[in-house]
């Protein structure tokens, strides 16, 4: 029998997707039965407690978790979003729920060794509930109290050598897409960058310094799989430089039939035979193919490597040899002043290890301008608002590139500095006068 | 709100161990916190962090910046945290009797 009645929450058991409050239930009653007699360091009936303010707000139509909360470990400034709820009678095993962030593997690969070890750990001294993994990509154990963050933290690096991952003004653990692990189009490691960074900047990740928070993100191709360009302040999009490569053989089988346009993402459905002048060539943004008999042709000059070719028929074309990455800058969600996606700051930067140019030309002299120039709680990208592309540019000491815009401006608001004006700003008033009466 | 006892004076507290009033804060204040944030000895410069964030926040009624706070002190972050283990917010703060940091922390 559970300890508070769930009405509503039931409802939510029934259909096919896999339901969260069944595997809630489930989760409370193997805490209730303890079949491994484990010393359960928080209240047993957590799980339970978490149903049953859960079905309030369900009734409300509000949360009951009360504002804010600071706790944390020693030596570290973040990774421990503190929680407490507002009915610590009514539900005391939820009185406190604090959620722990874990930095995560790249790509998310796993053994299961390592994800038992974490369990057993969390099932301890946790509420045994988890999110894999929050949107910024860490593991989120979800649920304990402040005399175990210590505990948890000792047991993570010295048994598991595992660290926290970032939460307050400073950077977030960085994420990345599966990339050259499991993909074609990967046009860099991102794994290999993403760890790299991440170790690298450890001391701005655990130990608040910014303005605000800062992210960093890293897709292996314009396709975006961990979706950088919208939810980075720092978004590294991999690319190439050279042509196309094209296997002509292969471009006749998907033309004959023999292989399946976007590699059958779409044949839940029957859109008739695949025509590549209708599918390919005539959705190019650039209009830059063609076929020339049975030959197709790019004009890779004109090409934006859009990713459409290819992924529409990815056992013919592939991604260019001299490959790199893009970065834009200055992502964000609406607060305060309104959403933004990244813009293009470095066209195209080599991206091989140990990425000095990446880390010396590019994060540092943003960061260095961003801490000293930034508003509290001011986002990156809005610093470019206010201050301006051409900042951006003059920090990271570079020509400006008309790929860094869409279009040119179409007002003529336009600052000059005075050493480009001939005879500077410095005028006399009398000088004017001899020439223009009142 | 809790109340806690400390050499004969008592504090109202949140569950995060924040003073509920400015000025309720008291030098039995911080002998009182610093148990808690891991600090065995205060010294001169513990002393200097405080005072500063205390003089800033009567000023301009809010906490300052990381940065500001580094500028004025004089210490880097790394060695505000030799100093205050959890930190400028949950440390420095704390103990300076300012209240608890908000927003998405």
């Amino acid at each position: 029998m559970a300890k508070h009645e769930t009405p509503m929450l039931d409802q939510l058991e029934s259909g096919p997707w896999p339901s969260f409050v069944s595997d809630l239930k489930q989760q409370a009653e193997k805490r209730a039965k303890n079949k491994e007699g484990i010393e359960f360091q928080i209240p047993t009936d957590v799980v339970e407690d978490l149903l049953g303010i859960l079905e309030l707000s369900f009734k409300h139509g509000r949360t009951h978790w009360k504002h804010g909360g600071i706790v944390g470990v020693f030596g570290y400034g973040g990774g421990v979003i503190g929680r407490y709820c507002d009915q610590p009678q009514a539900f005391p095993g939820v009185a406190h729920f604090h959620t722990m962030r874990i930095a995560q593997p790249g790509g998310k690969f796993y053994t299961t060794a390592f994800l038992r070890q974490l369990c057993d750990l969390w099932d301890l001294r946790g509420s045994g509930i988890t999110n894999m993994h929050g949107s910024t990509g860490d593991v989120i154990l979800l649920g304990t109290t402040t005399p175990q963050l210590e505990e948890i933290f000792f047991e993570l690096t010295h048994k598991m050598n595992q660290d926290l991952g970032g939460s307050g003004s400073n950077l977030r653990t960085p994420a990345d897409c599966i990339g050259q692990a499991r993909c074609e189009y990967a046009c860099y490691d991102t794994q290999d960058l993403c760890y790299d960074l991440t170790q690298e900047y450890q001391d701005e990740l655990h130990r608040p310094a910014f303005p605000y928070k800062f992210k960093f993100k890293f897709d292996g191709c314009p396709n975006c799989c961990v979706a950088s360009i919208a939810r980075s302040d720092l978004s590294f999009i991999g690319t190439w430089k050279d042509d196309i490569k094209i296997d002509q053989e292969a471009v006749q089988a998907y033309i004959g039939g023999e292989l399946k346009p976007n590699a059958g993402a779409h044949s839940s459905r029957d859109w008739g035979k695949f025509d590549i002048q209708k599918e390919v060539i005539g959705r190019c943004p650039t209009e830059c193919m063609a076929m020339d008999g049975n030959t197709l042709k790019i004009n890779n000059r004109e090409c934006t490597r859009c990713m459409h070719c290819i992924n529409v028929m990815p056992r013919a074309l592939r991604i260019g040899d001299e490959r790199g990455l893009s970065i834009f800058a200055g992502a964000k969600a609406p607060i305060l002043d309104g959403a933004q996606m990244g813009t293009l700051v470095v066209p195209f930067i080599e991206a091989e290890a140990p990425y000095t140019k990446i880390k010396e030309t590019v994060i540092e002299p943003l960061w260095d301008w961003w801490m000293e120039e930034g508003k509290n709680r001011e986002r990156m990208g809005e610093l470019m608002k206010r201050q301006g592309l051409q900042r951006v540019i003059e920090v990271l000491g570079v020509d400006p590139d008309p790929r860094m815009v869409q279009e040119p401006r179409s007002n003529p608001y336009i600052f000059w500095k005075e050493d480009e004006v001939e005879g500077g700003f410095e005028r006399d008033i009398n000088e004017f006068r001899k020439y223009h009466q009142r | 709100m809790p109340t806690v006892e400390f050499s004969g004076k008592s504090f109202s507290v949140d569950e995060d161990g924040f003073i509920d009033d400015y000025k309720n804060w008291s030098e039995e204040w911080v002998q009182y916190v610093k148990a808690q944030e891991g600090i065995d000895e205060l010294n001169d410069e513990h002393k200097k962090v405080i005072e500063v964030l205390r003089e800033y926040y009567e000023k301009n009624g809010i906490a300052p910046m990381v940065r500001v706070l580094s500028k004025v002190t004089g210490f880097k972050l790394k060695h505000i945290y030799e100093l205050f283990p959890s930190g400028p917010g949950k440390g420095a703060c704390k103990m300076a009797g300012l209240p608890k940091p908000t927003g998405c922390v």
